[in-house]
C-alpha cells in the first residue's frame, strides 16, 4: 500500500528529520507511529497525506508517486478541523460537496465519483443523528471527533491517516473511539495509520508500531503487536508487557 | 431585543420631541405630528427621488467596498509577506477621518455620483479590509490542511472556507460603519449636487426656510440609516446563525 524509499526530509535551514528512511505498509494493516514530540511523526503523516513533499527519495501509495493529496486518503487531525459555521451534518457532507463542486476530475475527486449527498447512514453509524443540526461549538469533543471521522469515511477512503486524534478526550471517550475506529477500519477494509505520543494508545491500536526517535530517523524500528485491537486486549499480560517495553525504549532515546 | 421594547422607546422619544416642541414653541422645532403630515405630503413630491439617490450611493459604494476589500483582506490574512508589505500603509491610512477628504475627492472626481460613492467606499473599504484580514489570519492552518485533505484546491477552499469565514467580518464591518457612511453621505451631498437627502435637508433648512420639510428630510435620512442597520442585523441573523446559537 505504502512504499517509502530513501526518504530525506528537512525543514528549511533545519537538520534532516528523515535521512535515507525506508518503510513499507501493507494493505489493511493497522499501524501506530509512536515517538516523543519533535521526532517527526506528524511530519511523516503530512508527507503521506501529500501536504508536504520529500527533499529526497520518494513516496509511493498504491504504486503511484505522491504529488498532491490523494482522493482516497483520509486525514483526521487532533483539533478535528471542523468548520465552526457549519452544522454536524454539513461538516460531515463537506468532502462530498467539495467533490460535487469539482466533479469527477481525477485530481480533486476520484474519476468514478458520482454526485452524492446523503450522509445520514454515516451519522447514524457514528451515533450523531440526534446532533446533526448542531454546530461544532455546541457538542462534546468526542462528538466532534466522530463528526470528523464521519466526514472522512463518507468519502470511502482506503487509507486513513490520524494525527493524535483522541489526545484531547477523556479516557472513556478515548477508549470508545479507539475501538470504534478499529471496527470501522476493519468493516471498510481501510489501511490505518495513527500517530500518537501515548504509549497505551499505540499498544492498543497498532498491529505494528513504528518507533521514531530523535531526528534524524534513518532506520525504521518496527514492533509487531498482532493482538492489538481485541476488545479485552487491554487487560492482557501481553499488553502490559508491550507497554513496559515501549516505555523503556522511549526512555532510552 | 424585544419588538415591544423598541416600540416603547420610539413612543418615549416622540413624547420628548413633542414636549420640547411645545416648550421651545418656534418654527425651527415643529411637533412630530406636523413633520409627519409634511413627510406624507412630500412622499408625493420630491422626497422619494432624493431618498433613492442617497440609497443608490450607499448601496453602490457598499457593493464596491465588499467586492474589493474582501479579496484583498483574504490575501493579506493568508500571506504574511503581503501583510507585512501593506500593513504600514493600512496602519497610517486607516485612522484618517475620510470625511476631510470630501473636498479633495470632489475636486478630482467632480460633481455627480462618482465622488460621493468613492468617499463612502473609502470608509467601508478600510473597515472591511481590516476585519476580513484579521478573520482570515485567525483561520488555523490545521483547518485549512484538513479541508485540503478532503480534496479541496484553491477554488473550493475559497468557496467552502474563506468566503463563509469572512461573512461575519463583512457584516461586523458594515454594522460598525453604516452610521458613519450615512453621516459622510450627508456631508458629501451638501456639495455639487441637486439630488440626495443631504441636499434636500440643506435646501429646505437654509434656502427655503421650510422647516417641517427639512425635518421630513432628517426623518428620511434617519430611516435610511436605520433601514441599513436593520438590514445588516437581518443578514447577520440569517447568515451567521452559528455565532448566535446557544
Amino acid at each position: 500500500m505504502i512504499q517509502i524509499d530513501a526518504l530525506t526530509y528537512s525543514y528549511t535551514n533545519g537538520p534532516p528529520i528523515f535521512e535515507d528512511f525506508n518503510w513499507r505498509v501493507g494493505r489493511q494493516e493497522s499501524w501506530a507511529i509512536l515517538g516523543p514530540s519533535g521526532c517527526g511523526k506528524t511530519t511523516l503523516l503530512y508527507l503521506l497525506a501529500g501536504l508536504r513533499f520529500p527533499s529526497g527519495g520518494r513516496i509511493l501509495i498504491d504504486g503511484q508517486d505522491l504529488t498532491r493529496p490523494r482522493p482516497k486518503t483520509g486525514l483526521i487531525l487532533q483539533d478535528y478541523g471542523l468548520l465552526p459555521w457549519a452544522s454536524v451534518r454539513q461538516n460531515a457532507a463537506l468532502g462530498l460537496r467539495v467533490r460535487n463542486f469539482y466533479g469527477p476530475d481525477g485530481t480533486h475527486s476520484p474519476r468514478d465519483f458520482k454526485q452524492a449527498g446523503n450522509v445520514n447512514p454515516w451519522l447514524d453509524r457514528l451515533g450523531l443523528l440526534s446532533q446533526a443540526d448542531k454546530y461544532p461549538g455546541q457538542i462534546s469533543g468526542g462528538q466532534r471527533q466522530r463528526t470528523a471521522i464521519a466526514r472522512t469515511l463518507v468519502l470511502q477512503p482506503d487509507l486513513l491517516l490520524m494525527d493524535e486524534p483522541f489526545s484531547s478526550l477523556d479516557a472513556p471517550t478515548r477508549e470508545g473511539l479507539q475501538v470504534l475506529t478499529r471496527e470501522l477500519a476493519a468493516e471498510h477494509e481501510i489501511t490505518l495509520i495513527l500517530v500518537t505520543h501515548a504509549i497505551e494508545e499505540a499498544a492498543f491500536m497498532g498491529e505494528k508500531i513504528l518507533l521514531l526517535g530523535n531526528p534524524p530517523n534513518r532506520a525504521a524500528t518496527v514492533i509487531s503487536n498482532p493482538d492489538a485491537g481485541q476488545p479485552d486486549y487491554r487487560d492482557s499480560v501481553e499488553y502490559q508487557q508491550l507497554c513496559r517495553e515501549l516505555r523503556s525504549r522511549l526512555g532510552e532515546q | 431585543m424585544k419588538r415591544r421594547d423598541l416600540f416603547l422607546a420610539v413612543a418615549v422619544l416622540l413624547v420628548i420631541w413633542t414636549a420640547a416642541a411645545w416648550i421651545v414653541d418656534k418654527a425651527i422645532l415643529p411637533t412630530p405630528l406636523t413633520v409627519a403630515r409634511v413627510f406624507i405630503t412630500e412622499l408625493g413630491g420630491g422626497l422619494p427621488r432624493h431618498f433613492l439617490a442617497s440609497l443608490w450611493r450607499v448601496l453602490a459604494s457598499t457593493a464596491l467596498a465588499i467586492a474589493l476589500a474582501v479579496p484583498a483582506g483574504l490575501v493579506l490574512g493568508q500571506s504574511k509577506r503581503m501583510d507585512s508589505l501593506f500593513s504600514p500603509f493600512i496602519y497610517l491610512l486607516y485612522p484618517i477621518p475620510k470625511v476631510v477628504l470630501v473636498p479633495v475627492v470632489l475636486l478630482f472626481l467632480g460633481i455627480g455620483d462618482r465622488a460621493k460613492i468613492f468617499i463612502i467606499f473609502l470608509i467601508l473599504f478600510f473597515q472591511i479590509l481590516v476585519l476580513v484580514r484579521d478573520q482570515a489570519a485567525s483561520l488555523r492552518s490545521e483547518l485549512i490542511q484538513s479541508v485540503r485533505s478532503l480534496g479541496a484546491g484553491r477554488r473550493a477552499l475559497f468557496r467552502f472556507v474563506y468566503l463563509p469565514a469572512s461573512l461575519p467580518a463583512i457584516l461586523t464591518a458594515l454594522r460598525q460603519s453604516v452610521g458613519t457612511a450615512v453621516a459622510v453621505l450627508y456631508v458629501a451631498e451638501l456639495f455639487a449636487t441637486q439630488a440626495g437627502l443631504g441636499y434636500y435637508i440643506f435646501l429646505n433648512g437654509s434656502t427655503l426656510f421650510n422647516y417641517p420639510a427639512m425635518y421630513a428630510g432628517v426623518v428620511a435620512m434617519s430611516l435610511l440609516g436605520l433601514g441599513l442597520y436593520f438590514g445588516v442585523d437581518w443578514l447577520e441573523k440569517r447568515l451567521v446563525r452559528w455565532q448566535s446559537a446557544p
